[in-house]
């Protein structure tokens, strides 16, 4: 295991942040941190990086008992959400301040420098300063200038989470990328679950400081643990006190055995999706279905359908309330 | 009208206030032309004052220098009981009254106090010395620094830092590789500030220092020494002298300003 983290509670004042979160990442493996915002995710990563003291639990990094150890001496990379770029410093300069600590030579410093620049595409720009850079172009210095001192563990605090969408999904791809060609053991932390699917191997749910699930992407998303995660991780409605995927919803016209009884409200067109709206027992719910399935059934508002959950389809019982 | 009014009122103000003295004694400096003024400041007192001057300011300058940057560090980046109290006792000297001060100090370290007793007996003498006008100049100046830095040290944040050390610098490497540069002009504009003060500095230094004339005697005491003994000439040499450098200094924290 590159980091297994055991029993770690944090507290800032009297507000736990963190609570008994055990994790484990497997070395070479490209982990999500998934989450709502102030579930405690930067405050994990930066455990698992010595900037914040856990009040109790261990860190390990590479098997060795990390939890006193200074930062300086985990031999981790860290990426900043908002980039921490060292404003007096060139790009070279910044991607060299690891190497020029453990007093390099200089030409070998040069050398694994243009390399890194080159891995990030900014060969270009190495006598520029980090104002002379685009969003994305500083956060790519930021992860050449991580990997440098060839870390151990790489550490994001939400990367690409300042970058508008276009951006985002480019880097997204090109990290993943990156990742099967570098092989360092990686987390990223991102409250996009779009992303977490899209990057990552494995993704470790955490809200209100504690680990909610953890499993590859399918599993998380096709068997959750909860109604949380469930919610969490893709959209969702309620049908018969079940929640259910609205994608996994079969619906038709005449009454079927095990269906329940709805009203359309609206049907919303989106592109190759319909989005059938429906009232069922007094509630809101919604359908989503194909283009081709929408025209053949004909709907319109004011229509009573029968509706029920897709054979196979994982769909949680909710607690009545 | 009200605008022009105003506008008057203010040019005539500050024309009374500033430029009228300030202008007068450089017309009585070189009224004569430049030969009284450099005889005035090339005496064996006035060069022995401005030796004076010099090494109480960068005493006082170098100690508020570092007090001041590791008085800010600690305010901006670090939480401990008795942080606000700090925060409050700093800027005490802006409101105590350098006389004041210099008593002060003359209870503490004067010979027949027990710190001075205790310090002479070392063969240190305080008051009546330079030590003790470096004391009372550090005093008066020692907000400067701090309250020049504190704000951009904030403004900085700490992420810089931390991602210093996880990249394996130490705190002192951080320190003097990524705090440093980021609060440079800052620090600068604090340290020129200070100076100023510090070449300045009048009541506290005149209380603690004793007027020693060729001893403790700092140019603004000796343009007070020599006003006094109705030599005009030496005292509007070295009145003009100080304001010259104070608009240099001006202009100096003019310079580092929009930086900072
Ligand atoms: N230094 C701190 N002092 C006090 N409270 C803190 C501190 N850092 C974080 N917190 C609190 O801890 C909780 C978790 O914060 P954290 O930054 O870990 O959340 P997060 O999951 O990263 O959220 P986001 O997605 O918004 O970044 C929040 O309620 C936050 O207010
Ligand atoms: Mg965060």
């Amino acid at each position: 295991m590159a980091i297994e983290v055991r029993d770690v509670n944090k507290s800032f004042g009297t507000t736990p942040v963190l609570r008994d979160v055990s994790i484990d990442v497997e070395s070479g493996s490209l982990t999500a941190l998934l989450g709502p915002s102030g579930g405690g995710k930067s405050t994990l990563l930066r455990v698992i990086a010595g900037l914040e003291q856990p009040d109790t639990g261990t860190v390990r990094i590479s098997g060795v008992d990390a939890t006193r150890l200074a930062p300086q001496r985990r031999n981790v990379g860290f990426v900043f959400q908002h980039y921490a770029a060292f404003k007096h410093l060139t790009v070279f300069r910044n991607v060299a301040f690891g190497l020029e600590i453990r007093k390099r030579p200089k030409d070998e410093i040069r050398k694994r420098v243009m390399e890194l620049l080159e891995l990030v595409h900014l060969e270009q720009m190495a006598d520029r300063y980090p104002s002379q850079l685009s969003g994305g172009q500083r956060q790519r210095m930021a992860l050449a200038r991580a990997l440098a001192v060839e870390p151990e563990v790489l550490l994001l605090d939400e990367p690409f989470g300042a970058l508008d969408a276009q951006v985002r999904k480019e880097l997204r791809t090109w990290l993943r990328r990156l990742h099967d060609e570098v092989h360092v053991t990686t987390v990223f932390v991102t409250h996009d679950q779009e992303e977490a699917i899209e990057v990552a191997d494995t993704i470790v749910v955490l809200a209100d400081g504690e680990v909610e699930q953890v499993g590859s992407p399918a599993e998380v998303y096709d068997n959750p643990a909860n109604p949380f995660v469930m919610r969490f991780l893709g959209p969702v409605t309620e049908i018969g006190g079940s929640l259910v995927r609205p994608h996994d919803i079969e619906i038709s016209t005449e009454p079927v055995e095990g269906g329940t009884s709805a009203t359309v409200s609206r049907v919303v067109r989106l592109g190759f999706e319909v989005r059938v709206e429906l009232q069922v027992e007094g509630r809101d719910a919604w359908v989503q279905v194909t283009r081709g399935f929408a025209d053949q059934l004909a709907l319109t508002s004011g229509d009573v359908v029968s509706v029920r959950p897709a054979p196979g389809a994982r769909s949680l019982v909710l607690a009545t309330v | 009208m009200a605008k022009y009014g105003l506008r008057t009122i203010a040019v005539l103000y500050l024309f009374f206030l500033l430029v009228l003295p300030v202008g007068l004694i450089i017309w009585r400096t070189f009224g004569d032309g430049l030969g009284p003024f450099v005889e005035a400041l090339t005496s064996a007192s006035a060069v022995h004052a401005f030796q004076v001057t010099l090494t109480v300011a960068l005493w006082a300058v170098a100690a508020n220098t570092v007090f001041g940057v590791g008085t800010a560090v600690l305010l901006v980046r670090h939480r401990f009981p008795g942080k606000r109290l700090l925060n409050a006792l700093i800027d005490l000297p802006m409101a105590v009254s350098p006389v004041v001060v210099g008593l002060a100090l003359i209870l503490v370290y004067g010979r027949f106090a027990p710190v001075g007793g205790l310090l002479e007996s070392w063969g240190v003498q305080v008051i009546f010395s330079t030590p003790g006008m470096v004391l009372a100049t550090v005093f008066v100046a020692l907000p400067l620094v701090v309250r020049a830095v504190v704000p951009v040290l904030e403004e900085l944040g700490d992420d810089q830092e931390q991602a210093a050390h996880t990249l394996g610098a130490s705190r002192l490497q951080a320190f003097i590789r990524i705090t440093l540069p980021g609060i440079r002009w800052a620090l600068a504009y604090g340290v020129v500030l200070c100076l100023a003060r510090s070449l300045g500095e009048y009541g506290a230094v005149a209380v603690v220092s004793g007027r020693l004339v060729d001893q403790t005697q700092t140019l603004t005491l000796f343009v007070e020494e020599r006003f006094q003994n109705f030599d005009q000439p030496a005292a509007f040499a070295a009145a003009t002298a100080l304001a010259l450098i104070a608009v240099i200094t001006l202009l100096l924290t003019k310079l580092l300003r929009p930086k900072g």
